[in-house]
């Protein structure tokens, strides 16, 4: 069989002392990353990258480092949000709403365990769905021309900034920005330098990977100098840790059920780890007799949210891998770091660099078994991390970012662009405008012109052609769904609010 | 007021990029799109959207007090300090003053912030250097030519 060759494939490349060793060195580092209030998988991963440039990893070993601390942010991300009330990340946030009524009452430990159980759940089923259906949707992708491109990256900025975001315009005007900035440079199929302002440094555009940390990160020390001490909860002590077994097993079909609703979400691009929790969330809530439980600590509130979220991290993977689309912010950061390495993402991705694909695969069913251990058995001893003090986290995390982007180019330049797009990500913060749209408008927006292009040249300049398959027709009406659908959907998608009792 | 300024701007914006792509020489072997026709696109959607904000502008946002925009704009420029001494200046003493400065704007103790930077510095330097091997130098590089 086709899929088990593959997987001896994937298995020879894991098990090689490296690449298992930097699974496993991922997953720690990614558990503490997700742990750690205001760091999360995407400026987590962000900050990573130039690091594991300079230090000179080949294409399969860096993607396996960085999806394993991706995966392990995913698991990390709750630890905090059960001990602190504060999410690790953004997907985390519905963990918060039963995971801390849970802690309070003294099942710190139950909560934690049986979170890890369901990230386990849900990444590892995400992860056999991904082996399953990635092959499958790349030879679908084969079909795909520019025509069908086109409408497909078009798909993403509208859901992504349609779900993403509370206001159409705003999400619009992120993903012009990063369109916008996509163009400076010089225009590929003719040569011309575009919107440089003649400065030497941009004629090569601006690296993705500046304007990543600089979002991200930097503008994360920006917000944490506004917040300080403003944000923070007081603990839940962690005391034993024993197994719930009689949790774990009430919660096995919720589990199960938000793997299911986590995974398709993760699948849709632009929705990501966010919209699968919140789904996973709702709708265990929607289906149970005894509603009034959620938010005062149901271990299925615990349960559903991690299982959904490690899913869709998971189902993230298949559009990306498969089409060069990303699902989610983080998913976005790992495009760029194929994208850097040269690496282009697609069906022929599959076809000619398989070890680099299955590699990833079977590193991601090692990485889960090593996670569990991580989050079950050394739970404790991750959420000692909680303990790091803002002061010191922040400094370091703006160094390593600096330091990260300083070995990569050497010049000032990129160093003042990045400060300046810290100052973008805090404005558009407070203005609460989404900043992944920014990022994937420039990872994607010379992509997305060339296939515009490419498309005119095959039909002489007829824009007709743009709706002329069945697969694009369908691609421009979800896309249009996607934006406009929201807008009416809004009101009976509200989440509901958080615990509030921070002090 | 914010939503009806940042809609102002980004209006504007558009327009500029419109222009500056209306700019562009197209040359006479173009593809029937051209080097022009995304960036107009680009600029009517972001002109469109611009406007929208600011007839309908969401509620205002909390911006901070003038004492905490001091404080990022004191974070701001430590970092462009930063930024264009971490090559002369070398690795130490650049980051000890950024990290110290920083952990300052954070929590105003002086002597956690010295002890931070200076830990931090030592410590990332060590990290960076020998676990990771960048190419780093610890001190300005003339002091040794």
């Amino acid at each position: 069989m086709d899929l088990l060759a593959n997987l001896a494939l994937g298995f020879s490349v894991a098990l090689t002392p490296t690449t298992l060793a930097l699974a496993v060195a991922g997953c720690i580092l990614g558990t503490m990353i997700g742990a750690l209030p205001g760091l999360g998988p995407s400026n987590g991963v962000a900050i990573l990258i130039p690091l594991s440039f300079s230090f000179g990893l080949d294409a399969t070993q860096a993607l396996v480092l960085m999806t394993a601390v991706y995966y392990g942010a995913m698991y990390g991300g709750r630890i905090s949000s059960i001990l602190l009330n504060i999410p690790g990340d953004e997907p985390a946030m519905m963990t918060t709403l039963d995971g801390y009524p849970m802690a309070k009452q003294g099942r710190a430990g139950d909560a934690l365990v049986l979170s890890g159980v369901a990230s386990f759940v849900g990444a590892l089923l995400a992860t056999i769905g991904l082996m399953l259906l990635a092959p499958i949707l790349a030879r679908v992708a084969f079909l795909f021309g520019p025509a069908e491109y086109f409408a497909l990256y078009l798909l993403a900025f509208c859901t992504l900034g349609g779900i993403g975001s509370k206001n159409q315009a705003k999400a619009a005007i992120a993903v012009c920005l990063g369109l916008g900035i996509a163009m400076i440079g010089v225009d590929s199929s003719t040569g011309l330098t575009r919107f440089t302002g003649d400065s030497l440094h941009l004629f090569d555009g601006v690296d993705f990977l500046v304007a990543i940390v600089g979002l991200f990160a930097v503008a994360e020390v920006f917000v944490f100098i506004e917040s300080h001490g403003k944000d923070s909860a007081i603990g839940v002590q962690l005391e034993k840790v024993t197994i719930p077994v009689r949790d774990i097993i009430a919660t096995r079909w919720t589990m199960l059920r938000s793997t299911i609703i986590g995974f398709v979400a993760g699948l849709l691009p632009g929705a990501g780890a966010s919209l699968g929790s919140f789904l996973a969330y709702m709708s265990e809530k929607a289906i149970s007799s005894d509603k009034s439980k959620f938010g005062k600590g149901d271990p299925r509130g615990v349960a559903a949210p991690e299982a959904g979220n490690n899913a869709a991290a998971g189902g993230a993977l298949v559009p990306m891998l498969t089409l060069g689309v990303p699902g989610s912010g983080t998913t976005a950061v790992l495009l760029a770091l194929l994208m850097t390495l040269n690496i282009t993402p697609g069906p022929l991705l599959f076809t000619e660099r398989p070890e680099v694909v299955w590699g990833l695969i079977a590193s991601l069913l090692i990485a889960n078994f090593v996670l569990l251990v991580l989050n079950v058995p050394l739970v404790k001893m991750f959420s000692r991390i909680l303990q790091v003090p803002a002061a010191v986290l922040l400094p370091a995390v703006t160094m390593i970012s600096f330091v990260g982007i300083f070995s990569l180019s050497g010049s000032h330049f990129d160093l003042l662009l990045m400060i300046g797009f810290g100052l973008l990500g805090y404005a558009l913060r407070k203005l609460s405008i989404p900043a992944v749209p920014v990022i994937l408008g420039i990872l994607l927006g010379g992509h997305m012109e060339v296939s515009l292009r490419r498309a005119m040249v095959l039909s002489d300049g007829d824009w007709v052609y743009l709706f002329s398959s069945p697969i694009s027709i369908g691609l421009w009406v979800a896309a249009f769904l996607g934006f406009i659908a929201p807008l009416f959907l809004r009101s009976y998608l509200k989440a509901p609010k958080p615990p509030g009792d921070k002090i | 007021m914010s939503d009806r300024i940042t809609g102002l701007i980004v209006a504007v914006l558009a327009l500029a990029f419109f222009a500056g792509a209306s700019q562009l020489e197209s040359p006479f072997f173009a593809d029937p799109v051209g080097p022009k026709t995304f960036p107009y696109i680009i600029a009517a959607i972001a002109f469109i959207s611009g406007v929208t904000m600011v007839v309908l502008p969401d509620p205002e946002p909390q911006w901070p007090g003038l004492v905490m925009l001091g404080r990022i704009l004191i974070a701001v420029v430590v970092l462009v300090f930063y930024a264009y001494a971490l090559k002369p200046l070398g690795f130490l003493l650049p980051t000890a003053l950024a990290a110290g400065a920083l952990s300052y704007q954070i929590v105003p103790n002086r002597t956690a912030a010295t002890l931070i930077g200076i830990s931090l510095s030592g410590g990332l330097f060590i990290i960076f250097k020998f676990a990771l091997g960048l190419g780093l130098f610890a001190l300005p590089r003339w002091l040794w030519s």
